[in-house]
């Protein structure tokens, strides 16, 4: 085992592991954070906390990790390189794992362009390849990105991302291969309607056997309303949702188009389980977090095993 | 070449307000070639001050010079005969050539006519883009020769960013995504496999990270 994280113990365990992530307010609100944690908490292995999330500015990562983790939960910690430079991202690295956090997802982040500052110099001091490989030679080599000694390193369970419906689709399996060799131990992807390109990509996937090498976890995200699919088809760069879907939430009554939503998400859980090398999921209901724990079992995807954490 | 564009007529106005007799001085380089401050826009400028303070009851004197390149002192010397009847100056070069003037007239007020903008190229007639940030350190042959720090909007180094879309960038359906033309680049080349190879974070130092910077030729220098 390269670290004592929970997700690490549940993929070793072959079960699928489920995630989920979490939303920090925008604003110096603990309770708020507690609250969305507290309803994800024995449905999920881990919960995301991300970073300044489309380029809005949250309360940090950082701190609403430290309130999951003193639930007695495994928060995951994301990063951005939009906002921090090397040394800012390495100091709080060692600043969560000494707060017992201990798996993080390495980004390159929304561009400050989507955001609410978007006259912020945006950082890009390095990218997400090489931030996956800088936390990896931070566990590995015990060294900083500097190449000094680390007293302590951080045993962080590494985690990036995966765009399989970006462009070009053709590079989409090299990038993959690029974050393993930098050392992502595991992939959330992008939220996936489309599950045949999906699919196209997972083949791709094993054809160069890289499902051997990393733990990739389906990304979901239930739909709320015909409104919300739209939006994402045409407002969110790299996102694909195909018009059977949109058609079919049209299709159901507007009261009803919420449980349409959930219904989609099963089932994209139930045909995803069938996929070989998918090794869980990731489910972002974006605020919308009391779905969770429904879906999960809903899904076939309870209990989650309580041993490792 | 180094772009750049004329600040608003009002800014301009106001930073000569107090003055009566100026030296407005073009430069025959790179803002002549992006038509932001050569001779014809020197002649262009000049005229549109002169009226603007006329119309509020006001003259303003102008003397008009072009310099060849006014980021070189050489040329900058032919000031000299000038500067003493006026009481300010406005440059109509890149940033270079406004403090090649202000380093050299210490006591004369200097004022930027233009905004610089970017290294970049001519697309077409009119419209000028961005294409190198001066890192320091060229990646170009590693990437098709297309640059991914002046033309990815996050200076991504190993690949296209989850919100490329077909061929272009997420930050603006405007602009060609820089990782879809290097990845055309590169299967036009046969080169598809130097995709896969990581590129290491960069070392800044040779670019703005490491202070302003210098470049010494001993087999030049004097
Ligand atoms: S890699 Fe550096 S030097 Fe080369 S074009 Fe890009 S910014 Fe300019
Ligand atoms: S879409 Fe392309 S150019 Fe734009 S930030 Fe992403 S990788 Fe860079």
């Amino acid at each position: 085992m390269k670290t004592e994280s929970v997700l690490e113990k549940v993929f070793a365990s072959g079960e699928l592991a489920v995630t989920s992530e979490c939303g920090p307010p925008r604003g110096a609100l603990a309770e708020k954070i507690i609250e969305k944690a507290k309803m994800l908490q024995g449905y999920v292995d881990a919960v995301n906390v991300t970073d300044n999330q489309t380029a809005m500015v949250r309360m940090s990562s950082f701190a609403a990790c430290v309130f999951i983790k003193q639930l007695g939960m495994d928060p995951i910690l994301q990063m951005v390189t939009r906002d921090r430079n090397r040394l800012a991202m390495q100091a709080d690295i060692l600043g969560a794992y000494a707060h017992g956090i201990d798996i993080m997802l390495c980004l390159s982040g929304d561009h400050p362009h989507f955001g609410d500052h978007p006259m912020a110099a945006n950082v890009h001091d390095i990218d997400s390849v090489q931030f996956v490989q800088m936390v990896r030679d931070m566990r590995d080599k015990g060294r900083f990105q500097g190449g000094d000694e680390i007293l302590n390193p951080p045993k962080m369970y590494i985690g990036a991302a995966a765009n399989p419906f970006a462009d070009p689709f053709e590079l989409r399996v090299a990038r993959l291969a690029k974050k393993i060799k930098a050392g992502t131990d595991f992939i959330q992807t992008q939220c996936i309607y489309n599950l045949d390109k999906f699919e196209k990509w997972m083949d791709g996937v094993r054809d160069r056997g890289l499902h051997e090498k990393v733990n990739i976890m389906a990304g979901i995200t239930p739909m709320k309303t015909v409104g919300m699919a739209r939006y994402m088809k045409k407002r969110v760069p790299g996102m694909d949702v195909p018009d059977e879907l949109i058609k079919r939430m049209a299709g159901v009554p507007k009261e009803k188009q919420a449980d349409e939503g959930i219904k989609i998400s099963i089932e994209a859980i139930e045909r995803l389980k069938e996929v070989e090398g998918v090794k869980g999921f990731h489910i972002m209901a974006i605020e919308w977090e009391q779905k969770v724990p429904e879906i999960v079992e809903r899904a076939g995807l309870l209990p989650r095993p309580k041993e490792f954490s | 070449m180094i772009t750049a564009e004329r600040k608003p007529m009002e800014e301009l106005i106001e930073c000569l307000r107090p003055y009566h007799r100026i030296l407005l001085v073009g430069c025959n380089e790179c803002v002549t070639v992006c038509s932001a401050g050569g001779r014809k826009e020197v002649g262009i400028l000049s005229s549109a001050l002169q009226m603007a303070f006329m119309k509020e009851g006001k003259t303003l004197d102008v003397k008009e010079i072009t310099l060849e390149r006014q980021c070189d002192p050489e040329y900058v010397e032919e000031l000299v005969t000038h500067i003493d009847q006026a009481e300010a100056v406005m440059s109509m070069a890149c940033g270079c050539g406004v403090q090649e003037i202000a380093g050299r007239f210490k006591s004369k007020p200097v004022f930027p006519a233009l905004n610089t903008t970017f290294m970049g190229a001519s697309e077409r007639q009119g419209v000028w883009v961005e294409r190198c940030q001066g890192c320091g350190e060229c990646v170009l042959a590693l990437t098709g020769g297309i640059c991914p720090i002046a033309r990815c909007a996050k200076q991504l180094l190993n690949g296209p960013c989850g919100g490329s879309t077909n061929g272009k960038c997420e930050v603006d359906p405007d602009i060609d995504c820089a990782w879809q033309l290097i990845w055309d680049r590169l299967k036009a080349l046969g080169l598809e496999d130097r995709y896969e190879d990581n590129i290491a974070a960069k070392d800044w130092r040779t670019g703005r990270g490491g202070g302003p910077r210098k470049i010494i030729r001993e087999d030049l220098v004097k």
